[in-house]
């Protein structure tokens, strides 16, 4: 199963598709590159909505949207809630621990409990990899992957390739290094699909035990040595190495960690000097980042997360197949 | 009574008979295998030239559930789905609820087999008590009463001081201790074959290297130990490359494979159906290479043994996150269609070796009766239909659990009809035998 690397060549950026044909967005995988500009280019008429005085448009009145959450999250369930209510949509938050549902009801039963009261969308995080692929099966509303284990977390990848194309004016052929862990990271399988289906030059480091195997038949290289991944990059995105991982024996200190993958200053001198830091969060400052790197005037962190509502403001609304409506309307 | 069977194309491979003969079956055994054999009062059976007669298949693996889990499958309806998939016999897995690690439950099994009448029921005893892998179950009580090999299958013995006090134990009484290979630190909460689908869906991988790993442990234990050791549902390249080395040195080591680890990929983790958890089972479905090692291990002799791992669960359970699902997929009903479209159509092997694979070798590795249409052996004989068309369909299907992968497959070759002890239990509709 080995796909050849895409061409890093500077080519043109792909034509946005006319609309979003899909019932759901599970992850980027099914996405064409011309549907990723779709979702990139509407994102920017929705940042422009976040900048009025009201903020707030009808696009999705009278729309049901449950945000579906069986792990703990505040930055993701916020930013679609804030997108949710910008575009008027009623939206109703769902936070089930994951221990409660061992022992009640199952996710299937659940989602056709949901169902039965006829939303339109479902934003589902859930800690198990295919979960949004069961309930698409289920139900007739649209899901959206809002992370998914360790698979996908879609709207992390477009806001981040958002963000990357609102600094750099293009995301073909540029050098993107991701480092951290990539084996449990749901956001760096969405990022590897989403930036070499436009064209990056994809670098991914890490500890070996840390690599899924097979990550490079997607197209990336992969590498041990952080210098070389980062070495005249356009932009280092660092994932968050949780510190239960230590008693799987994936490393054998965070302080080791630090010293050979932690993206330190020095590190990110051997990058261009206009490179953009980036973290999903949440940030482990001091183990996967150092707080100078973090706070400093290449981080682009807090943009990520301004940028997340317009991206999901965005995929909100394509899915609820805004373009055609709209077009319909016209 | 007499029954004389005439017209088929007879393949035993235990008695090297090949070619149309008549067969003669007198009360619950065969009385003689012939030309021209007089019919003497006989009621006769008409085959058609084109179908096999076979000595009857024996599933040496299977999991019937009772007693304690009969919502997924009972002895009876277990026994009805074997002899519909053409299996006179069938040997079960003992890790049902409680396990069968003493003759009470063994009895148990045997009396739900005998009230069910169908295929016969070869039980496993477990290895350890409770298959924890910490003290020797009864042995010796469940031999008496009818435990023809152990396993602790589902469960590996985890250290090899256990596996060795096995070896030596059952070898006392000729019984192969049948091995679930997977080295339980490697596998750890791994849900599909480590490779590059698992790594981009993002399930947990199990490394082919856990199941050979405790595989190369365990046929070095069987040479230790002069007992029998025989390799359960076999999925990985190196794995079979273990039993190759131990095969060539004389170690007593034969192994099985299960038609979907001849058959399916971990492709089909992602397509068509992602995340299906009918594609979830263990061993997982490995890589291509791995698929094709097997496929090779078959035609070349190095596997001994086609068998299901037949594993039924009910539908709530699998209708979960793939994750949370249980291992396992029916398969008495759909082996011998993949054997004959995958590997008899495809030029892998021929009728000799796909009767080998699914009778005359099971029957020799438990040393159990039948596996044999050599005259005075039981009358346990399937007729089997090389060209026939199925369509695989969860719902015509006896198991009381449809888990399963090959909704609506269309293969080549199937089964026209199953004989237990003289007496036909099973007549394929669709054959178009009048038996």
């Amino acid at each position: 199963m080995t796909i050849p690397p895409p061409t890093t060549s500077a080519q043109p950026e792909p034509q946005a598709a006319t609309a979003l044909r899909h019932k759901d967005l599970l992850g980027i995988a099914d996405l064409t590159p011309e549907e990723i500009q779709l979702i990139l280019n509407t994102a920017e008429a929705m940042k422009e909505i976040g900048l009025r005085t009201i903020k707030k448009v009808p696009a999705l009145r009278g729309k049901t949207v449950v945000n579906l959450f069986f792990e703990p999250s505040t930055r993701t369930r916020t930013s679609f809630e804030i997108a949710e209510k910008r575009l008027s949509a009623d939206t109703l938050n769902i936070a089930i621990a994951s221990s409660s549902v061992v022992k009640g009801e199952t996710l299937a039963d659940t989602a056709l409990t949901l169902e039965a009261m006829n939303p339109d969308m479902i934003v589902l995080r859930h800690s198990s990899s295919g979960a949004g692929h069961l309930l698409s099966r289920i139900c007739k509303s649209s899901i959206i992957n809002a992370g998914d284990g360790t698979h996908e977390h879609p709207t992390q990848a477009l806001l981040d390739a958002y963000t990357i194309r609102g600094r750099k004016g293009r995301i073909a052929g540029l050098k993107v290094a991701i480092v951290g862990d990539l084996l449990h990271s749901r956001v760096l399988r969405s990022n590897v699909h989403l930036l070499t289906r436009l064209g990056a030059e994809v670098w991914v480091c890490g500890p070996p035990t840390l690599i899924p195997v097979g990550i490079a038949s997607l197209g990336v290289k992969v590498t041990h040595r952080v210098d070389e991944a980062v070495e005249g990059a356009d932009v280092i995105m660092l994932l968050r190495i949780q510190l239960e991982r230590m008693q799987g024996a994936y490393f054998p200190s965070l302080r080791e960690y630090f010293s050979v993958f932690g993206m330190t200053e020095a590190r990110v001198r051997l990058a261009k000097d206009d490179v953009i830091i980036m973290h999903p969060g949440p940030m482990n400052r001091g183990v996967e980042i150092a707080s100078e790197v973090a706070d400093g005037p290449f981080s682009v962190i807090l943009d990520q997360v301004a940028n997340g509502v317009a991206v999901r403001m965005a995929v909100l609304y394509l899915l609820a197949g805004g373009v055609e409506q709209h077009e319909e309307a016209s | 009574m007499k029954r004389l069977l005439r017209g088929g194309r007879v393949v035993d491979p235990a008695t090297g008979i090949d070619g149309h003969f008549d067969v003669l079956i007198d009360g619950d055994r065969i009385a003689k295998v012939g030309k021209d054999l007089p019919v003497d009062g006989a009621e006769v059976l008409e085959i058609p030239a084109g179908f096999i007669i076979s000595p009857g298949l024996i599933d040496m693996h299977v999991h019937l559930r009772e007693p304690g889990q009969e919502h997924k499958e009972t002895v009876a309806t277990g026994t009805s789905a074997a002899i519909a998939g053409g299996f006179t016999a069938v040997a079960c897995m003992p890790n049902t609820t409680p396990i069968n690690d003493n003759a009470n439950v063994t009895s148990y099994i045997l009396a739900k087999a005998r009230e069910a009448n169908l295929a016969r029921v070869y039980p496993i005893g477990a290895v350890s008590r409770g298959s924890k892998g910490e003290f020797l179950a009864d042995i010796a009580d469940m031999r008496g009463a009818g435990c023809v090999a152990l396993s602790d299958d589902g469960w590996p013995v985890r250290t090899a001081l256990m596996m060795r006090r096995a070896l030596e134990y059952a070898g006392m009484f000729g019984m192969p201790v049948i091995d679930h290979c997977e080295d339980p630190s490697l596998r750890a909460d791994g849900v599909a074959h480590e490779g590059c689908c698992a790594g981009i869906l993002g399930l947990k991988g199990i490394p082919a290297a856990a199941e050979s790993i405790m595989a190369a442990r365990d046929i070095l234990l069987s040479e230790v130990t002069g007992s029998a050791v025989h390799i359960a549902h076999m999925s990985a390249r190196t794995s079979l490359r273990e039993v190759r080395k131990g095969k060539e040195v004389g170690i007593r080591v034969t192994c099985e494979v299960t038609p979907h680890h001849f058959t399916l990929t971990d492709d089909a983790l992602a397509a068509p159906v992602p995340y299906d958890t009918n594609t979830k089972m263990n061993p997982p479905l490995r890589e291509v290479a791995d698929r094709d090692s097997m496929i090779a291990g078959i035609a070349d002799g190095s596997i001994d043994a086609i068998a299901t791992d037949h594993a039924p669960h009910h539908y709530d359970e699998k209708k979960v996150e793939f994750d949370q699902a249980p291992f396992g997929i029916v398969g008495l009903e759909t082996a011998v269609s993949l054997t004959f479209d995958r590997l008899v159509h495809a030029g892998v092997i021929g009728l000799s070796r796909m009767v080998a694979l699914l009778s005359t070798n099971p029957a020799r590795i438990l040393s159990i009766p039948g596996g044999t249409l050599a005259e005075g052996s039981l009358a346990d004989i399937t007729i089997l239909a090389p060209d026939l068309k199925v369509r695989v369909a969860a719902a015509s299907m006896r198991t009381r659990s449809k888990n399963m992968p090959f909704e609506g497959w269309e293969l080549r070759g199937g089964v026209a009809a199953t004989i237990v002890g003289g007496r036909t239990l099973y007549a394929n509709p669709d054959a178009g035998l009048r038996i």
